[in-house]
């Protein structure tokens, strides 16, 4: 039997996400024979927008018109959903920020399996999926498998499935703000604090010499500065550096921290987690330095070195001093 | 106020390169160091200054096999106030849902205001604290970068949202946060802290104690089985710079150069 599919559509400012185009691709491999539904939540006419591009991927959308979506969440929407969601069906959301926030209590009120930051599906065999998920930040995976018969939550990497041009489904919107009912929310949005600009943009930077958790120690982030200097590039880092407190916010590259679309990227003691990645875009011609010969940056590098960037970094920075 | 924090034993990946095993039914655990989840040493933390400003206490709970004990042990001597095992061979190979499952029926053996976990643990799943929430029927806050206790009823959190921004919510008494780390700065474990706790009695309990149907956890009551373990091909990986150091720095500098790395 055909599964029946929900998609959750992101948006803002009245513009569908990347994401919207990707889980209809993820949708399709999952069961290429499945109906899949986009539920789009919000209000007023951007929401109105964001259904007609919804329409253009997915031949039906169903629409939750509600001024409590105005700010989109989760604890709002997840009852509405609980409600007008089919027993059975299998509900796919982005694993971000508001995916992770909204995905596990859903599965847990549509009485269904939960299945976590998938990037590969393998088929659907008697009620049984088979997915394929990483562990440890990418460093070894697993195929899983999860009992779908009676329906399934699952969280989708974001980029994992590329999306392809040329579709036009011309679906049709269907409202089911009724259905969906409302909900007095526990926890209340208050307002968003915007994130501090730093002394350098690296948002604008050409060459970013980027430094991870391999530098170990805070003094030696001085022999990473000496390697920007000499290439003519910025500083710019991974988050547990910025947990540290060793560098500032502005410099953190990835979806919680900054997109950057430098020409050159050098990854120092980075293992390439995918939070990490998602924030360098523009295909940057990339060099990793690793000690780890199986770091997940690797294959996602042009150019790699297995090396303590402790040793390696210094005499690098040497040698591009003395060719000048 | 009685703060719940729920930790997890895993393999320190800061100590070691995590391989898979011969027949790719595990990863590879020869040798491996273990520690506390990242994310749930910032949340213990968190519980601590609250309690030390707000008074109340700290129990640190988690799911696992009798090696458990040394990571609530070890967040004890933190400073949590108390520490609890779930410990169970019925417990063996639950997913998400069963580990929710039993840290449900613990926290309704107890009088919890604020249950604490991290954003996510070595499988990168990010499941337990909103599947928890859920059974409970308590609001749920993710990613959660602040925490400011307002009253006995409600509190203020930032959530960490795309970009770096920050989403600040007022949620209500009792509730569930995962907490992200650069929360703030846990402390650091001494070898003396460790001492003061070595002799502290630790209960044990398992699924008759908190009764948890025995089908409804482990690998039974699984939803969500892992089938193997692998490692990914490297496909169009990158190109790997061999010979001595020398050789590779003047490779390297060579390709910089014409791919402007260098100005
Ligand atoms: C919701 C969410 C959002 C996140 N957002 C971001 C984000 O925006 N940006 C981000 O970066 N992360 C983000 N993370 C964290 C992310 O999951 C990883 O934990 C993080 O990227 C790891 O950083 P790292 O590669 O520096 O550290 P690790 O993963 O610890 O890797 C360190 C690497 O250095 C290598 N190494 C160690 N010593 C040396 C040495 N001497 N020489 C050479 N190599 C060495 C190791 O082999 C390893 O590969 C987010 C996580 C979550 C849950
Ligand atoms: N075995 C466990 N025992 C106690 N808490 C756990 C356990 N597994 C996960 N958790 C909690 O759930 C959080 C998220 O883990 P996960 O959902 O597995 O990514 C962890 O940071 C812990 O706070």
């Amino acid at each position: 039997m055909a599964l029946q599919i929900f998609v959750y559509i992101l948006h803002k400012g009245g513009v569908a996400d990347d994401s919207a185009q990707e889980l209809s691709i993820a949708a399709r491999k999952l069961d290429p024979e499945a109906t899949v539904t986009a539920v789009v939540g919000g209000a007023g006419e951007q929401l109105s927008k964001v259904c007609e591009q919804a329409a253009a991927i997915y031949p039906e959308v169903w629409k939750i018109d509600n001024e409590a979506l105005g700010y989109i969440n989760a604890e709002v929407i997840r009852p509405m959903l609980a409600r007008i969601i089919p027993a059975g069906a299998v509900t796919l959301v982005p694993h971000e920020h508001f995916g992770m926030d909204l995905a596990p209590g859903l599965s847990i009120k549509l009485n269904a399996a939960y299945l976590p930051d998938v990037v590969g599906f393998e088929g659907v065999e008697g009620g049984k999926l088979n997915a394929v998920r990483e562990e440890f930040s990418g460093q070894v995976s697993t195929h899983v498998s999860c009992d779908i018969s009676a329906g399934a939550v699952i969280t989708v990497r974001p980029g994992a499935f590329q999306p392809q041009e040329g579709q036009g489904a011309g679906g049709r919107v269907v409202d089911k703000s009724g259905e969906a009912g409302t909900a007095t929310p526990r926890r209340r949005y208050l307002e968003t604090v915007v994130a501090e600009v730093g002394d350098v943009d690296i948002t604008k930077s050409e060459i970013l010499v980027s430094v991870g958790r391999g530098i170990e120690d805070q003094d030696n982030l001085e022999i990473i500065q000496e390697l920007a200097k000499a290439v003519g590039g910025d500083v710019s880092c991974s988050r547990p550096i910025v947990d540290a407190k060793w560098l500032e916010k502005a410099r953190q590259v990835g979806t919680s921290g900054q997109t950057v679309k430098p020409k050159v990227y050098m990854a120092l003691g980075i293992s390439g987690s995918f939070q990490h990645l998602g924030g360098i875009k523009g295909a940057p011609f990339m060099v990793a330095v690793n000690k780890n010969p199986k770091a997940p940056i690797f294959q996602v590098a042009d150019v790699g070195v297995v090396a303590d960037i402790l040793e390696f970094v210094p005499e690098l920075t040497e040698k591009i001093n003395e060719s000048k | 106020m009685e703060i719940l924090v729920c930790v997890k034993r895993v393999p320190d990946t800061a100590e070691n390169e995590i391989g898979v095993n011969r027949d790719g039914t595990d990863i590879d655990r020869d040798d491996l160091v273990y520690s506390v989840n990242e994310w749930d040493n910032y949340a213990v933390e968190e519980a601590i200054q609250i309690r030390d400003k707000v008074g109340g206490n700290v129990t640190v709970v988690s799911i696992g096999e009798d090696d458990a004990e040394e990571v609530v042990r070890r967040e004890m001597a933190m400073g949590a106030d108390n520490g609890l095992l779930l410990s169970d061979g019925a417990f063996k190979g639950s997913d998400g849902r069963g580990l929710a499952t039993i840290l449900k029926a613990a926290v309704e053996k107890g009088k919890y205001d604020l249950i604490l976990t991290g954003a996510q643990a070595d499988d990168g799943a990010g499941q337990v604290g909103g599947m928890l929430a859920a059974m409970l029927d308590w609001p749920y806050a993710s990613l959660v970068n602040l925490v400011e206790i307002l009253d006995d009823k409600k509190i203020k959190v930032g959530r960490e949202i795309a970009g770096g921004n920050q989403e600040m919510n007022e949620i209500d008494l009792p509730c569930v946060l995962s907490i992200q780390t650069g929360i703030n700065e846990p402390r650091y474990v001494g070898i003396r802290g460790i001492r003061k706790v070595a002799s502290v009695e630790i209960p044990v309990k398992g699924a008759a104690d908190l009764g948890v149907a025995a089908d409804a956890v482990g690998q039974g009551g699984a939803k969500v089985n892992r089938l193997d373990y692998f490692v990914p091909e490297l496909g169009e990986g990158a190109e790997m710079l061999e010979g001595s150091t020398e050789e590779i720095i003047e490779k390297l500098v060579e390709i910089l150069k014409a791919k402007g790395g260098i100005k």
